[in-house]
């Protein structure tokens, strides 16, 4: 297989010398010439110089004949602009982008490019799954008193998730004060509902806490 | 008309001032304060901190109800980027695209964008001072 990397920083040496241990045909393209020299003299012969993201430089690194071209530099925008000069000049047959805000991959699949890889998500997803899920969030204690400010996030499948707040049975003393739901702030209502994704701020004493998180998230 | 300037560079910030004396509602975006340095002293428009590439921003300063984009920072991919978000994401009418490098200009074809290369703009008029005949047999072309 021929592989373009575009960018060689961290990410697109290790990917370029995996390749190559894996038998596949590799070329580097670093627009930096005295990082391009770094990983020639680690790696061989198989590094570019010049700038991934101007159609010169990718035809002259073959873009026309690559099975896959990968963007992996440091910035957003030049991943996606490299994938597309590749895909919409070159036709490459695959292209894959490197993104750092994960929010990029929605925005990165209505442009065309549907292969995109957030070290991000990754990350997080390993935190979200060591965390548990539900969880009271301490936010402040009270001087001196023994009431604590909380903030519990309703998540899919809660079991208040649609009701309203007259309905919920909260431990006594505590009270829900505050809800944030999207960039909005609620002072809630008996009638208010409480929806997935809101936030609660609640008050409550310590000795309440463990019931309140039952009462709210079902632990 | 509403108008988001990505960018108050010395180009940004003219603009920006220019729109907004001309009646104009403009909102300009930069990463970093100290740009808005550049604006006009009575600028009427709104100046916010943040980056263009952020679909969070540019919801949070209302680009759904924008009539116009230009996308005008240092970056050519970083403008290439944002005009493509403004035009195909927000459906924004008019989207225009800054960029220094001709050899991108195709790039900004090929993907459907109005860009203006200051670059192609400011050595056209250098030869037409330096040269009038050049111009006017068409020699000033970019070969790229």
């Amino acid at each position: 297989m021929y592989v373009i990397v575009a960018g060689g920083g961290k990410v697109g040496f290790y990917l370029a010398k995996e390749l190559v241990e894996h038998g596949h045909e590799v070329l580097v393209v670093e627009s930096d010439a005295r990082r391009a020299a770094e990983i020639e003299a680690q790696l061989g012969s198989i590094v570019m110089c010049g700038p991934a993201d101007e159609a010169r430089v990718l035809r002259d690194a073959g873009a026309e004949r690559a099975d896959l071209v990968c963007a992996v530099t440091g910035d957003d925008e030049d991943n996606l602009v490299i994938c597309q000069v590749a895909k919409a000049r070159f036709h490459a047959s695959r292209v894959i982008a490197r993104i750092n805000n994960p929010k990029n991959a929605e925005i990165f699949h209505k442009l065309g490019i549907d292969d995109t890889v957030s070290a991000t998500d990754v990350v997080l997803s390993v935190i979200e799954q060591e965390l548990p899920r539900q969880h009271l969030i301490p936010l402040l204690r009270l001087r001196h008193t023994d009431v604590e400010v909380v903030e519990a996030i309703v998540e899919e499948g809660s079991t208040i998730a649609g009701r309203r707040l007259r309905d919920v049975a909260l431990p006594k003393p505590c009270t829900i004060a505050v809800i944030l739901r999207d960039d909005a702030v609620i002072f809630p209502e008996p009638d208010t509902p409480i929806l997935i994704g809101d936030a609660l701020i609640a008050f409550t004493t310590s000795e309440n806490e463990g019931p309140l998180r039952k009462a709210l998230l079902g632990e | 008309m509403f108008v988001i300037i990505m960018g108050c560079g010395r180009v940004g910030a003219r603009v920006a001032s220019a729109m907004s004396r001309g009646g104009h509602e403009v909102l300009i975006l930069d990463v970093n304060a100290s740009a808005f340095d550049r604006l006009d002293a009575d600028f009427g428009g709104t100046t916010v901190v943040g980056n263009g590439i952020d679909m969070d921003v540019l919801r949070r300063i209302g680009i759904e109800r924008a009539d116009a984009f230009l996308a005008c920072t240092q970056g050519d991919n970083r403008n290439i980027m944002a005009s493509q978000i403004a035009q195909h994401i927000f459906n924004v009418s008019k989207v225009v695209t800054r960029i220094y490098d001709p050899l991108r200009q195709d790039t900004f074809k090929a993907l459907g964008l109005e860009a203006i290369s200051s670059t192609v703009i400011a050595a056209d008029r250098f030869i037409e001072v330096l040269d009038p005949d050049l111009v006017q047999e068409g020699l000033a072309v970019d070969r790229a």
